[in-house]
């Protein structure tokens, strides 16, 4: 790799977490990256048309499937726009649920998220320990829904289950916890230099790029653009709960890292409004299997960013159509101008930070002459590796800090 | 005036012929349905001039005889507009928006392969979302494509 010729590296392509896997070629000239082309679709499963040939019972448990982390995220949005064409008024106890489900939600994504991050770095210890604590919402997201993902706690016109005073006391139990060590994360992610070092000025996207590119989640907010669907078009609850739409200035992959720890507090914040406002009352109304004519568009915040479903039905039981995009199709053209002229060391780091959920498999990288037909293949975690090495080399290297976080954690 | 009433006047204004195409869905939702030969003046005008500078994304949408597509617009305060054209199938070309919303090129890829469209303008570059072998003419989106069938 270290040499000054330039390269083609065909990297990817198989991401089994979402309808958005992503291959890209990396045109490298020694260890800088020249221009990347990517290629998308290979998990593509024709779940739209799938979804037209299904009733709309039978596509809430479909769309849920359109990825396992943010499976409500999908469920509840597909499930909104049905609700506004059938022009259903769903119990506010219900819109509440839907609220708690969805912040449990993003805290465990972006726990896991906090984990691959640590991972791809270096900081190994951060994985194993915000993994650790990811059970801890894990469980609880079991005791309220009986799954860890794809809760199926969503039914058209409301939830399916309801939650009782017990797993209220339970669920703000594990929120405590959970607070607790989001603040040591919080102190780790600002105050650590090696942490700073290691991400400061790493996949770059200005204000103006963010929003030409039309960046979306903690991706836009960490380049200073406060867009959060949550805030700017409510649905559920969101209208009358409180929380700060977190945004930071540094435009790189410490900016994310800040953005997502701290959009933790805030879920933390609404999760115990939620549980403390709760109103009393059904659950469901009932809803027609039949859904009237009409059409309506309806966007989510997910913890990788906008989610947004396009339903049009026909008065039958299945839909005429549905349009889903999911957050991380938004953010890929901005994924393509953060590697530009950076280093191939930094492109799992770069990758990761928009949260595709692509470190969470291996996949085979194969690098060849771009005038010739020699090849050499180096594995995923060889990258990885290569990656840690190479900034050892720099003067990032993180054993010691590992060393401190288990000692520290240790004592709690 | 409400935001979206005021929206609607102001387009009203500068497009006449706009007129008995708006719907106010609800707040923060209006749907427009404007003729192929007037969409990009309409288009450029509400990204630029009223500032909706977020492509959510293209829906595309086979209606019989013709392809339609909404292009679903919003702005910083959550107001979303869905702006509708539709072209025949016999020539189903429209023009690319990558030139305002460089993001739209996965999108209108998507057009191309599940409806069949076909844009003018619209950069060289790898298909979406279709493997690079999938038969020429077949178009999975549209009504009359039966995946059974095809296979």
């Amino acid at each position: 790799m270290h040499n000054s010729e330039e390269f083609k590296i065909p990297f990817g392509p198989q991401h089994p977490a979402l309808k958005e896997p992503e291959s890209f070629s990396v045109a490298l000239k020694g260890e800088k990256i020249m221009g990347v082309d990517i290629r998308l679709g290979y998990n593509h499963r024709g779940i739209e048309k799938a979804a037209e040939e299904r009733t709309y019972i039978q596509d809430i448990y479909l769309i849920e499937r359109v990825c396992g982390i943010c499976s409500h995220a999908h469920a509840t949005c597909f499930i909104q726009a049905v609700e506004e064409i059938a022009n259903l008024v769903v119990p506010k106890r219900a819109l509440y649920i839907r609220t708690l489900i969805a912040e449990l939600e993003r805290v465990h994504s972006h726990l896991l998220w906090l984990g691959v991050a640590g991972h791809e770095i270096g900081f190994d210890t951060l994985l194993m320990y915000s993994w650790r604590d990811r059970e801890v919402v894990m469980d609880i997201l079991a005791l309220l829904t009986g799954n860890r993902v794809n809760y199926g706690m969503n039914t058209i016109g409301g939830v399916r289950r309801d939650i009782d005073p017990e797993q209220i006391q339970q669920t703000l139990k594990a929120v405590d916890i959970l607070e607790e060590r989001t603040k040591y994360y919080i102190e780790v992610a600002t105050q650590e230099t090696t942490i700073i070092k290691r991400l400061s000025g790493v996949g770059v996207v200005s204000y103006d790029d963010a929003l030409r590119l039309d960046a979306v989640g903690p991706t836009a907010r960490a380049s200073g653009v406060k867009r959060d669907i949550r805030a700017d078009d409510p649905y559920a609850a969101y209208a009358e709960i409180s929380f700060d739409v977190i945004t930071d200035d540094h435009c790189d992959v410490y900016g994310r890292t800040v953005v997502r720890v701290k959009e933790l507090m805030e879920s933390y914040k609404i999760i115990r409004q939620v549980l403390k406002n709760l109103p009393e009352g059904p659950i469901a109304v009932r809803a027609p299997r039949m859904i009237p004519a009409g059409e309506a568009l309806s966007r989510y915040e997910a913890p990788r960013g906008e989610d947004v479903h396009y339903v049009k039905a026909n008065g039958t039981d299945k839909p005429e159509r549905v349009k889903i995009r999911a957050p991380t199709l938004a953010n890929i053209q901005a994924v393509k101008h953060m590697l530009k002229d950076r280093y191939l060391a930094d492109m799992p780091i770069v990758i990761a930070a928009i949260d595709p959920c692509f470190s969470c498999t291996d996949r085979l990288v194969s690098l060849s002459h771009i005038d010739s037909r020699d090849k050499k293949t180096i594995t995923w975690p060889e990258l990885h590796q290569f990656s840690i090495e190479w900034h050892k080399q720099q003067g990032i290297d993180f054993t010691q800090l590992n060393k401190q976080l288990e000692e520290r954690l240790k004592k709690c | 005036m409400n935001k979206e009433e005021s929206i609607k006047e102001d387009l009203l204004k500068k497009f006449s012929y706009l007129d008995g195409t708006f719907n106010i869905v609800r707040a923060r939702r209006i749907s427009i349905t404007v003729g192929l030969e007037n969409f990009n003046e309409v288009f450029v005008y509400i990204a630029k001039q009223m500032h909706f500078g977020h492509l959510c994304t293209i829906t595309g949408l086979d209606e019989g005889e013709r392809l339609g597509f909404i292009y679903h617009l919003a702005d910083e305060s959550g107001c979303v507009i869905n702006l509708k054209t539709s072209v025949s199938k016999d020539n189903p070309v429209i023009k690319t928006v990558t030139g305002y919303f460089p993001g739209a090129e996965i999108y209108e890829r998507e057009l191309v392969d599940l409806f069949g469209a076909k844009v003018e303008g619209l950069s060289e570059g790898n298909r979406y979302p279709l493997t690079d072998d999938w038969p020429l003419e077949q178009f999975p989106l549209r009504k009359d494509w039966k995946g059974r069938e095809n296979a």
